[in-house]
């Protein structure tokens, strides 16, 4: 595991709720992704059975959240101003990976956007676009 | 159209009780004619910031979401299997540490297919808003007949 990726599980682990919900860190050659293995008390809807909404919107906004800390070096971590989710596929029984990118870095606000696939990354299941607000 | 008694109880068991909005501690406190309303407890797991132990914004997306999806089955006459299609949520303020959140939300419209819902969510001790939401939910209904 690289430096990066090391300084990223750091950060997620110093976090109980991304350690709560088993949040791990990879890394491939286009840079990070969240790995968020299958458990049963992810599921929002038992009869298909499927993923919470939730869980799903947890993932991606702490994908945009490491993103921008791992690429711009931040000390605390910025602040959520706004989150947009489109579910594009039900999410089902499981492992799901997310990967954000930087689209706009302004100096105080940062837009985002990220998405979540489970087998197959050209078939996301979800995607977010967001805004951030740099502390300093 | 008269809403079926029997139907809005199952509607607030049916969206109350999921695997994850039980794990994170939530609760459906009620579930009648388009509107619910949910609390969640705060919790030491659920903090998304260390340092101010602010809850995660995946709990409020949590939240936001399993009471829209409640807001849209207590609207409907029958139970239909609904999917959420987008969620926007504004992050007007951090929630305090140690507060119960409470959220609110009202579907405002049923179409044959889509159901458009608006919910907050506020502190429950001070009552400061600290979420706003805007949600869309596709309706599968059953084919062939217009209900």
């Amino acid at each position: 595991m690289s430096a990066a990726a090391m300084a990223q599980e750091a950060l997620l682990n110093s976090i109980p709720y991304c350690r709560w919900m088993g949040i791990k860190v990879l890394q491939d050659g286009e840079g990070l992704v969240l790995e968020l293995p299958f458990d049963q008390k992810l599921i929002g809807n038992t009869i298909l059975p499927a993923l919470h909404g939730g869980v799903i919107g947890a993932l991606l906004e702490t994908a945009a959240l490491a993103q921008v800390v791992h690429e711009l070096d931040c000390v605390e971590l910025p602040k959520p101003v706004d989150m947009a989710i489109d579910y594009l596929r039900s999410g089902r029984a499981l492992a799901s990976y997310a990967r954000a990118r930087i689209v706009k870095r302004g100096r105080r606000t940062v837009n985002v956007h990220a998405q979540m696939w489970q087998e197959d990354e050209t078939r996301p299941i979800a995607s977010l676009r967001g805004h951030v607000l740099l502390r300093r | 159209m008269m809403q079926n008694p029997d139907w809005q109880d199952q509607a607030r068991r049916m969206v109350g009780v999921t695997p994850w909005f039980a794990a994170i501690g939530g609760e459906v406190v009620m579930a009648r004619a388009g509107r619910a309303m949910a609390r969640i407890s705060w919790r030491e797991d659920l903090i998304g910031d260390p340092q101010t132990g602010v809850i995660h914004g995946g709990v409020i997306t949590s939240l936001l979401d399993q009471l829209c999806g409640a807001a849209v089955m207590s609207a409907l006459n029958q139970p239909l299997p609904i999917a959420t299609l987008d969620l926007r949520i504004d992050y007007l303020k951090p929630a305090a540490k140690g507060m119960a959140i409470v959220g609110e939300a009202e579907c405002l419209k049923v179409t044959h297919e889509i159901a458009f819902v608006r919910g907050s969510a506020h502190n429950e001790a001070d009552q400061e808003v600290i979420a706003l939401c805007t949600a869309a939910f596709m309706l599968t209904r059953p084919e062939g007949r217009a209900t």
